[in-house]
């Protein structure tokens, strides 16, 4: 079985799916024992949907504008000095 | 890898293809699609919307300067990322001017991830808090973390970034991002028990 650190160690490749049968076999195994460990596992589960469902991903409009004004003056800058090699900006 | 991952992949390497042609539209097709997430990666770093936004800025114009130097071995937004959380440590390091935060910071891996607090939590814990509440309770969580675990689990766990992306975009190995992200994750889980825990309950509650 599985000890307390080792299944901390493991923690993220169970959470992530990335580990093999064999070792989420184990974990949940070591968690239908160790109930200090299926609360860890079950919050920290909890902590990244929390993240995941909460996190807005908005761009307030102005800033969006500005962006945009600015690339668009990077922008002419450049076919500015492409047109007039000898002059500089 | 899913079909339409794969799809966006052949979409932004044309966009990319036709921008370092000359092609301004492209250019700005790949502003529009990647300015939110940018912005919000800049946000959750430097924590300050006035410093995402000149991140956000600085990010672009520069992707735009040195468009020729991409070689298109790694994905246009993985290249950009990469440049957004170095300036994102710029910002950080400049506000913080007595404590260096460079990229690379040091972590013991080999040092044991601490957990202090188990307890159960409440079964939505997220619905006693308003939505402003929750906001500020997350965001307060992951401005305490360390910039080296926090820009890990931002690109992980926020902007779902792969392993090898995040190391890539960070410039720091597999196994650095396996372990910030393991500190990470633990650390905030830490944090929002004390929010989040079933009053008047212990772990006993599952035997």
């Amino acid at each position: 079985m599985l000890t307390c650190k080792e299944f901390l160690t493991e923690l993220n490749d169970y959470l992530d799916e990335t580990g093999d049968i064999e070792l989420r076999r184990r974990i949940e195994s070591h968690i239908t024992l160790c109930p200090n460990c299926f609360v860890i596992l079950d919050t920290t589960k909890k902590t990244i949907q929390v993240f995941k469902g909460v996190m807005p991903q908005t761009l307030p409009n102005d800033v969006q504008a500005r962006l945009l004004k600015a690339v668009e003056r990077k922008t002419s800058e450049r076919k500015l000095r492409a047109r007039s090699p000898g002059i500089q900006p | 890898m899913p079909a339409t991952q794969e799809a966006g992949i052949f979409d932004e390497s044309a966009l990319v293809a036709k921008a370092r042609e000359g092609d301004l539209s492209a250019f700005n097709e790949l502003v529009n699609s990647y300015s939110r997430k940018i912005f919000r990666l800049a946000k959750h770093i430097t924590q300050n919307d006035e410093d995402a936004e000149d991140v956000l800025q600085e990010t672009f114009l520069k992707a735009f300067e040195h468009l020729p130097d991409f070689q298109g071995q790694s994905k246009f937004y993985t290249w950009i990322v990469r440049i957004a959380v170095n300036e994102s440590l710029m910002k950080l390091r400049k506000r913080k001017s007595d404590r260096s935060v460079p990229l690379d910071e040091p972590v013991d891996t080999g040092e044991d991830t601490v957990v202090r607090e188990i307890a159960v939590w409440e079964e939505n814990p997220e619905q006693k808090y308003s939505r402003e509440e929750l906001g500020q309770i997350l965001d307060e969580a992951v401005e305490g973390l360390r910039p080296a675990f926090r820009t890990v689990f931002v690109l992980r766990d926020i902007e779902e970034l792969s392993t090898e992306e995040t190391a890539e975009a960070l410039g720091i190995s597999v196994p650095a991002v396996k372990s910030r992200l393991l500190r990470a994750r633990l650390q905030l889980r830490e944090k929002l028990t004390r929010f989040f825990k079933r009053k008047g309950d212990d772990v006993f509650a599952y035997m």
